[in-house]
């Protein structure tokens, strides 16, 4: 038996075409999809409901915290707000509350705040470690009042990306009144750049990068996730089938 | 099984069922897990040390991305290649603990795996290589057991590579960071458990190409077929 490199490639080619054809059948996406379910469920399991993120010491902040995902929303609504400094930018909290709020950066800068040096992991592969200071968002949640049938916390953002539809995400009530959940304005000791999400981005420490939204406009209760955007939770959860719990 | 001389030439039963099944997955399942392992590494190839680690950092290894050959899906998708890579790796973990589990209870490890007294012996070791590289492979009932650098290789692969990747892949989870937090300690930071999860992956390689290359010189079809159905020509005595 003779194998060449030439024949394993072919080999090897065929296969993973074949995997290729699987992977684009219906009914067998769904079952690899699932595995999203299985993985939400160990870690849940695994885990206390406030089991926190690794926090580090200022020593092990990255030189230079990598910015990704869109770098400047540049939209004339976002241009305007950054020109006044975002002193007319407003954060409304409404959808499924008793109170919906309208919040400005003064009054959020006015709350309880919390600081954490946490590690910011990008479903790409790389990491980041910065310090980050904001209000949690139990804070703003309980000030709102959540109505009995919410289930989803929906974070609507000021960028849009390549598709022109806006950037927005989602977290289950866990990972919202968990102690780390932050909305945070100040990355390193300095009000965000814009690059990093000013003036406001969302930090939920125990998931991937694309669920830290930047540039947040607006925090609404929901009960389900099917009315917004495509109904998968999140923009890369609509528009390229990304988990949309990345506890991993 | 019979350890006297005179089996040379008969058929026995080789492998056990649990074991054929095992491999037979495995085999499924790593090469799913390399391949869409590799799709994954495409999106970042870049490998660091320590707890952080991104562009503006210094990487120990800097590659290009893998060829459209060798990964799944073929055409660059992060988000596929994450769905494969995240299915087939709990089958593949808890089917390593199932197999242990087994291995123990019904005492492959005991009987086949562990080491005797007498093979760890450096003149024995070095018997052992001098045969291999003269390609003088066992015969007679010496090839129904396994020699002690295939011992040590198996050894090696379930005990250390296999648990070595799963605990460094779960390591790369934040979820899983906060549930079990002693996995980033046991690694000196994520992106070194990332770095180790790659090397690791590689060395399976390795182990995979050197298992192909010695299933093919003591004679494939005995060999695949003592895999697939167990049943065993044991080879007979070099004249």
């Amino acid at each position: 038996m003779i194998l060449t490199r030439r024949a394993m490639l072919i080999g090897a080619t065929t296969t993973l075409a074949g995997c290729d054809r699987i992977g684009s059948n219906a009914r067998f996406r769904e079952a690899l999809f699932s595995a999203e379910n299985f993985h939400k469920w160990a870690q849940r399991s695994l885990m206390t409901r406030d089991a926190m993120a690794r926090e580090f010491r200022p020593d092990q902040i990255s030189p230079i915290f990598r910015a990704n995902g869109t770098a400047n929303p540049n939209t004339p609504e976002y241009k305007a707000l950054w020109r006044g400094d975002f002193a007319d930018w407003r954060l409304r909290v409404d959808g499924l509350v008793t109170r919906p709020l309208s919040l400005s950066l003064a009054q959020l800068h006015s709350l309880p705040h919390r600081e954490q040096i946490t590690r910011h992991d990008c479903v790409e592969g790389w990491s980041a470690i910065g310090q980050w200071r904001g209000v949690p968002l139990k804070t703003i949640l309980d000030g709102a009042g959540l109505r009995s049938q919410a289930r989803y916390i929906v974070f609507h953002c000021a960028d849009r990306m390549g598709t022109g539809r806006p950037y927005y995400e989602s977290i289950d009530l866990t990972d919202a009144f968990h102690p780390q959940t932050l909305l945070a304005f100040a990355l390193n000791d300095r009000p965000l750049s814009v690059a990093n999400g000013a003036p406001l981005r969302l930090r939920v420490e125990r998931q991937l990068g694309y669920k830290q939204a930047k540039y947040l406009m607006r925090i609404e209760a929901v009960q389900h996730l099917s009315g917004i955007g495509a109904g998968k939770g999140g923009y890369w959860e609509d528009h390229a089938n990304y988990d949309w719990y990345a506890g991993i | 099984m019979d350890s006297r001389t005179d089996t040379a030439g008969m058929v026995v039963r080789r492998h056990r069922l649990s074991t054929r099944l095992w491999h037979w997955l495995n085999a499924l399942l790593l090469y799913v897990l390399l391949t869409s392992g590799l799709g994954i590494f495409n999106a970042h190839p870049r490998l660091y040390w320590g707890q952080y680690g991104a562009n503006p950092d210094h990487a120990w290894l800097i590659l290009e991305r893998f060829g459209g050959w060798i990964t799944l899906p073929a055409r660059y998708n992060l988000s596929m290649s994450r769905h494969w890579h995240l299915a087939a790796a709990p089958v593949f973990a808890f089917a390593l603990l199932f197999y242990m589990l087994w291995s123990l209870a019904n005492r492959h490890i005991a009987r086949d795996l562990a080491f005797a007294r007498e093979e760890i012996r450096p003149r024995h070791i070095w018997q052992d290589i001098r045969d291999h590289a003269r390609l003088r492979f066992p015969t007679g009932a010496a090839a129904l057991r396994y020699n002690v650098l295939q011992k040590a290789s198996y050894i090696g692969v379930i005990f250390i590579a296999l648990p070595l990747i799963i605990l460094t892949g779960l390591t790369l989870s934040p979820g899983m960071n906060a549930a079990w937090p002693w996995l980033v300690d046991l690694f000196g930071g994520r992106q070194s458990a990332r770095s180790i999860h790659f090397l690791t992956a590689f060395a399976l390689v390795a182990f995979f190409l050197v298992h192909i290359l010695m299933v093919l010189l003591a004679g494939p079809l005995n060999e695949v077929r003592s895999m697939i159905s167990g049943r065993y020509r044991v080879p007979k005595d070099r004249p």
